[in-house]
């Protein structure tokens, strides 16, 4: 059952493609960030993209902040999503980049350049905004994109492991910048990961996606401290 | 999902092409005699066309085979610019290259001044031989550069394996190059049949009389000598018939367009034997595609002040309309390549070929028909030219926008659309931007193509309407072939300098 508590709630989703099923039944609360952990293939990514409105869906519905957007277009979602790539358009400056989730159409009035500016100062970018993705690292891209992330200001972010190229130490840094963009955005998060220390470092819960099913999200310490025995046999433990 | 890009628009697009050939189909059929009746003289045009075009095909095809095989595996000064000399003649006038043909293979030509030092009678151009020498020189660059860049596409270390094992050339070729060749090979041979099967100036300028006329031909002759509509409402259907199946059959086989020209690169090989055979495949190929040019441009140079004043008219109206049928070839190719891209079903490409398979000649002749009650065609001559050449275009530009397009849509899709990038914002942020060189290469090719053309303006125009083209034809018709070659030294540099100034726009600012 969904409660006013609630930012995210998923009724009998049942998502297909070809012969893969996937089902989800789950309500993530407000302000939680929430770790989607899982084998390669169990459909994570798979999720994330029908909550975002990128795939269709066969059934069920999807609520974004008490507000049904089952039949909504991504833009209309209340969701902010980073992608495995793609997150940037490689022709604009950062600061463009950034503007775009102000303003689509790219004509920003003053008060939103400074509120551009601000974010990217945010996020330790300021003096590279004029900059184009191709001209700045990898972990600066991540940056940029947080700071688009920031003036969405959506209140339900997903990410589908954007820092995956990184190196472990820049991931880490990435990954408390997340968390705190989101607590400064006051958005709930759900993201991807592969590595346990990642799930254990910056999220609350944990869904665990195997076997053609998200499960519900249970907080973070009690699931590693007792996993099931499925989530034991992918942890290797 | 909310609107796509393109998605009313490219439909609308798609139709309007679709309509416009349509119109022009009714037109003609209604003025055809019913039960339609194709002649003796009906049948020998039609074998000629397949005839002639089947020769064009094989024969480029055979002839580019070793050509490419050598650009594959030989590295020498030079070799960049003789790929791209290969590209040219997809934006080379016809009619240009007719009388450079003629300058070197024509009865007063310097081949045949070569047999009379031989004792030999002069060469007949005149013909199936005349008509399927050009359509080679067309048509045989485009065939090496499409096996070569198949044979491009092979990973270096397959050729390191070679070098390893020590594989001998003939080895190789069974084992790396025949597979390769093998699929590209028909497709090659399939789209050069037909764009010879609807070959108009070429058989127009070489061609003629009863045994040597394609449909197009035949087509302008029964409307232009004898105004016989009933006639050349036959013969379009035929057209229709002829070229119209050829493509349905060949989309199926179709390479893909690319834009090459920058991403050529030469792989070390260790196969290739004695360089003997390979040079002179190499020096045969650049001489059969360089001594007409130069030919033009010799004489043109002398030409050039031998020109009446109508060249200069001439080469106003021939820029207006290239402009002006550019910019109608990007507005309905945009939206229709976009729209294409997002589609699943690939099958609705085939609407693009409506503009390959439809004779121009035909919609010209239908054009003319449902203009004629109300005003005279003459008038309508320029705009009915720009907007059939950006048809005649329309194929091309939609195969050189629909991969990078898929691709943008690929990579970008999904951030644009969580973004609400939509409608004009969408073009202007993210799919211009993304695919301006391949946007400038099809406006380039587009212009070049228009500028270029002998075709359905040679229907409506009166002596005072001339674009470039037809003018260069009316001035070797009258034999005034240093004056031709003079307007055809202008028309070669427009229609090289449009496309130039289009796809340095493209390559301008490019952000990978």
């Amino acid at each position: 059952m969904r409660g006013d508590d609630d930012m995210l709630s998923v009724e009998r989703l049942r998502i297909e493609q070809g012969d893969f099923v996937l089902t989800a039944d789950f309500n993530v609360r407000r302000g939680l960030r929430v770790a989607v952990i899982g084998p390669s293939g169990a459909g994570k990514s798979t999720l994330l993209n029908a909550l975002g409105g990128y795939i269709d869906v066969v059934a069920g519905t999807v609520v974004v902040d008490g507000i049904d957007v089952s039949a909504a277009s991504p833009d209309k979602r209340g969701i902010a999503m980073l992608f495995q790539d793609g997150n940037l358009f490689p022709h604009l400056t950062l600061a463009q980049n950034v503007g775009l989730g102000i303003r689509p159409a790219l004509r920003l009035s003053e008060a939103e350049t400074a509120q551009v500016m601000g974010a990217l100062g945010r996020v330790g970018l300021r003096d590279f905004a004029d900059r184009k993705p191709g001209d700045v690292s990898g972990g600066q891209q991540s940056r940029a994109a947080l700071a688009r992330v920031l003036v969405q200001a959506k209140p339900l972010l997903l990410l589908d492991e954007p820092f995956a190229a990184l190196g472990p130490a820049l991931r880490a840094e990435m990954l408390d910048l997340t968390s705190e963009v989101a607590r400064d955005a006051g958005a709930t998060v759900l993201m991807i990961t592969h590595a346990p220390e990642d799930a254990e470092r910056a999220a609350d819960d944990l869904i665990f996606v195997d076997e053609g099913r998200a499960e519900a999200p249970r907080a973070v310490a009690e699931v590693m401290a007792n996993p099931p025995e499925a989530l034991c046999a992918y942890l290797g433990r | 999902m909310a609107r796509r890009a393109g998605a009313v628009t490219g439909p609308i697009a798609a139709g309007g092409v679709f309509a416009l050939i349509l119109a022009a189909l009714l037109a003609v059929m209604s003025r055809a005699d019913w039960p339609v009746t194709i002649g003796a003289a009906d049948w020998s045009v039609l074998r000629f066309t397949i005839w002639q075009a089947f020769l064009s095909a094989v024969f480029s095809v055979l002839f580019a085979i070793p050509v490419a095989r050598a650009l594959a595996r030989r590295r020498f000064p030079g070799r960049g610019a003789l790929v791209t000399l290969l590209g040219a003649p997809f934006i080379l006038p016809v009619i240009v290259a007719v009388l450079g043909i003629l300058a070197v293979f024509g009865r007063a030509g310097w081949v045949s001044d070569g047999f009379a030092l031989l004792g030999l009678p002069p060469m007949s151009i005149y013909g199936l031989q005349g008509v399927v020498l050009a359509h080679v020189f067309f048509n045989m660059p485009l065939a090496t550069r499409l096996i070569l860049q198949g044979w491009q596409s092979i990973p270096a270390e397959q050729f390191r394996m070679v070098g390893q094992l020590g594989l001998s050339p003939r080895m190789v070729f069974r084992v790396i190059e025949w597979p390769i060749l093998r699929q590209v090979a028909p497709g090659a041979f399939a789209l050069i049949f037909v764009i010879c099967l609807t070959s108009f100036a070429v058989a127009l300028t070489l061609g003629g009389g009863p045994r040597a006329t394609t449909i197009e031909l035949a087509i302008y002759q029964a409307f232009r000598f004898d105004f016989d509509l009933g006639r050349a409402a036959v013969l379009s259907l035929l057209q229709l018939v002829v070229a119209g199946g050829a493509a349905v059959l060949a989309l199926w086989i179709l390479p893909p367009l690319a834009l090459q020209t920058g991403r050529d690169r030469v792989v070390r090989r260790w196969d290739a034997p004695s360089p003997v055979l390979d040079a002179g495949w190499i020096i045969v190929a650049a001489g059969f595609l360089l001594l007409p040019l130069l030919a033009v441009a010799i004489s043109g140079m002398v030409g050039l002040w031998q020109m009446p004043l109508s060249v200069l008219t001439a080469t106003w109206t021939s820029f207006w309309v290239a402009v002006v049928s550019t910019v109608v070839l990007l507005t309905m190719a945009l939206p229709i390549a976009a729209w294409l891209a997002q589609s699943r079903h690939g099958g609705a490409e085939a609407v693009t070929l409506l503009g390959l398979a439809a004779s121009p000649l035909m919609i010209g002749t239908g054009w003319f028909i449902l203009i004629y009650p109300f005003a005279a065609p003459v008038t309508y001559a320029l705009p009915v030219t720009a907007l059939v050449n950006a048809m005649m275009a329309l194929p091309f530009a939609v195969r050189i926008l629909l991969p990078p397009m898929r691709q943008v849509f690929t990579d970008y899709g999904r951030l644009s659309a969580g973004l609400g990038l939509h409608g004009f914002a969408l073009w202007r942020i993210m799919l211009v931007p993304r695919l301006r060189p391949q946007i400038g290469f099809a406006a380039g090719l587009g212009a070049a193509m228009s500028v270029g053309d002998l075709g359905v303006v040679t229907l409506f125009a009166d002596p005072d309407v001339a674009t470039l083209p037809l003018q260069m034809y009316r001035l070797m018709g009258s034999y005034r072939t240093e004056a031709a070659s003079g307007a055809a030294l202008v028309l070669l540099a427009l229609a090289f300098g449009m496309f130039w100034i289009c796809d340095a726009w493209g390559r301008r600012h490019v952000e990978r």
